[in-house]
């Protein structure tokens, strides 16, 4: 699903040149959940974004899906941001001025999917995420563990091949960051590959593999006890 | 449909910034505005001129005998040219293109009496088609001089109308009333319709009174025209006919028909042309003003858009990152800024349509206002704004819709 072969991603800031990444070379297959740690600085969220194709690596090759994604336009990437990765973000970045249901539609807005068949899907999804009778209600009138809910549905709609999660129960009070980390459990579950970015080791509990980033590098990387197949069987 | 749902979170979100929005919109609705009443104005300036020029004539050429310059047949220069009633039917005759022609002889000093009052005026003879070629319309009741009176020479006359209340007062039925003409007894058949006059020669034709020209020659014997008054069908024909006018009494006066003194034309049919290149540009000026006005409401715009992309930046990464293209971020910006302006417009044509309504209400009088007070909407006025518009809202709305374009998500999530 993910391949990447001695990936490196340097920023260059007038006098500073940052190495984010330095080399890293990294598997994820399908239908696994990844929790990917380490400490600020060690380059987790650059590492995100270039799985999530927001970002391209200075060197190194990106598969993603069979598609080499070094080489790809800004156009062509959008459409895989759109069609192939999920995104939830640890702020929800829900639009404030639109209801969870226009939230959840956005995604198929730039998909170019027809009124109705986005109706079925986005009708769908909310009720998946247990927000049937929230689905006019702004982000405002929601509670954090229901916005996210709302973002991870957004995140669904356009069935993606993975997951990307970065600190999705960052700033969720413990009770619904149980709820959440629930309901991607149950995705897992279903068959959805996803990759999550936390530091917090309750979290990563939950995960099937841990991979240690330091420094830009892959310190370690392990499957957890979770990994005996509960997905696989 | 797409645009609809885009469409729809676009008006939600004018909510959270209603104040801002609304000072944009009105900025806009002013330009607008100001663009309308500025056209509007001038398109009244030039109907009004328009009309006020149509006070001398449609369309006429005036003939005056001159004096040759050119040795011609062997006679020498220097010689005067002067036109009869036999020109004027010769000219009729010879020349198709002329839809109608009177010679006109003027008096100056004559006599006027009605009742006790008196008055020192100035009278002209004329035929029949003065009435169409040189606007002298009679008041309902009335008429003008006609065939009949010219053949019987008889003692009939037309008054202008400002002459008419200086002479007979508010006397509400002149028609038929007998004045006396240096003594001799005219009946009065009509008075001439109140009209704006622009350009005249020996006074406006309000203050005049017109015999038959017959008449006129019976009674002090007159052989010479002072002048030759002719109209032409279509004005690109009125070369072609000065042309065969200058032939055809160059033939019989024996003068060189390239002799342009023997003849002196007022051709006001080329002043008019002049006049109306002259009122467009006018008009333009007071358009350009306008679209200034409105360029200036554009500035605004894209300067609120500007900020709007500034604090938007983190939706904008947001939407880039669900799979948005540059091209979609754009048209969100661009059809912010279009609708701002098409709002804006709408209210500032709305009001302005009004505020010409109440001002075409408003008497104007015989004062400067007659020509400024009327502005008049119209259609190239409709459309040229929108026009103008259309362009000011894609301009405000393409720079800052680049730049919104050019947001790097990755910079634009990292700050939470």
């Amino acid at each position: 699903m993910i391949q990447m072969e001695n990936i490196t991603r340097h920023y260059d800031t007038g006098k500073i040149k940052v190495k984010a990444l330095r080399g890293i070379d990294l598997t994820i297959n399908e239908g696994e959940f990844a929790a990917i740690m380490g400490p600020s600085g060690s380059g987790k969220s650059t590492l995100m974004h270039i799985i999530g194709c927001l970002d391209t690596p200075t060197s190194g090759n990106y598969t993603l899906d069979t598609k080499k994604v070094n080489s790809l336009s800004d156009n062509q990437l959008a459409d895989i941001r759109n069609q192939k990765i999920g995104f939830v973000f640890q702020s929800f970045n829900l639009l404030p001025y639109a209801s969870a249901y226009e939230n959840v539609e956005l995604p198929l807005i730039f998909a170019g999917i027809r009124t109705a068949e986005r109706k079925k899907r986005v009708t769908n999804l909310l009720e998946r995420v247990g927000l049937a009778d929230r689905m006019d209600h702004r982000p405002g009138e929601l509670s954090g563990g229901q916005q996210q809910r709302v973002a991870i549905a957004r995140s669904l709609v356009n069935n993606p091949r993975i997951i990307l999660a970065d600190e999705p129960t960052g700033n969720l009070d413990s009770k619904s960051g149980a709820e959440i980390m629930e309901l991607f459990i149950d995705l897992w579950k279903q068959g959805n590959t996803i990759v999550m970015i936390t530091h917090d080791p309750n979290v990563s509990e939950y995960c099937q593999r841990i991979i240690n980033l330091k420094d830009g590098a892959i310190e370690n990387g392990f499957y957890t006890k979770n990994g005996n197949g509960v997905h696989g069987e | 449909m797409k645009s609809w749902y885009l469409f729809r979170l676009f008006t939600r979100e004018l909510r959270n910034q209603r104040k801002r929005i609304a000072l944009t919109v009105s900025g806009i609705a002013w330009g607008t505005l100001s663009i309308i009443l500025l056209l509007a104005f001038g398109e009244g300036l030039k109907l009004q001129l328009g009309k006020a020029d149509h006070g001398l004539g449609v369309n006429i050429v005036m003939l005056y005998g001159g004096q040759t310059s050119k040795v011609y047949q062997g006679l020498p220069r220097g010689r005067n040219i002067r036109f009869t009633e036999e020109d004027v039917q010769l000219l009729k005759d010879k020349i198709p293109q002329i839809t109608g022609i009177s010679g006109e002889y003027d008096m100056y000093g004559e006599t006027l009496t009605y009742g006790n009052t008196t008055l020192t005026e100035r009278v002209t003879g004329v035929l029949p088609p003065f009435e169409y070629m040189r606007s002298h319309y009679p008041q309902a009741g009335g008429r003008f001089i006609n065939p009949i009176d010219v053949d019987q020479r008889r003692r009939v006359i037309f008054l202008g109308n400002s002459l008419k209340q200086r002479l007979m007062g508010d006397e509400p039925k002149p028609i038929g009333k007998t004045i006396t003409l240096n003594g001799i007894p005219f009946t009065v058949i009509g008075i001439m319709q109140e009209k704006m006059q622009m350009s005249m020669y020996g006074g406006p034709d309000a203050d005049k009174a017109t015999i038959p020209a017959t008449t006129l020659e019976s009674l002090d014997g007159r052989r010479y025209v002072n002048r030759i008054v002719y109209q032409v069908n279509r004005t690109e024909m009125a070369p072609v006919v000065e042309q065969q006018a200058f032939e055809i009494l160059g033939k019989k006066y024996r003068f060189d028909p390239s002799d342009k003194k023997a003849i002196f034309v007022w051709n006001t049919i080329e002043q008019r042309q002049v006049f109306s290149n002259m009122l467009t540009g006018i008009q333009l000026f007071l358009g350009l003003i306008g679209a200034l006005t409105l360029l200036i409401a554009s500035v605004g715009v894209a300067n609120i858009m500007y900020v709007s992309v500034k604090e938007r930046t983190r939706e904008i990464g947001v939407k880039r990152a669900l799979g948005a293209k540059r091209k979609h971020i754009k048209q969100q910006f661009i059809m912010e800024a279009l609708l701002i302006a098409v709002v804006g417009g709408a209210i500032g044509g709305t009001v302005s349509l009004v505020l010409i309504k109440i001002l075409q209400g408003i008497p104007v009088g015989s004062g400067p206002l007659q020509l400024l007070g009327k502005p008049t909407f119209s259609w190239p006025i409709a459309i040229s704004t929108a026009l103008i518009l259309g362009i000011v809202g894609l301009a405000a709305g393409y720079f800052p819709a680049k730049r919104a374009a050019k947001v790097d998500p990755v910079e634009s999530l990292r700050y939470e």
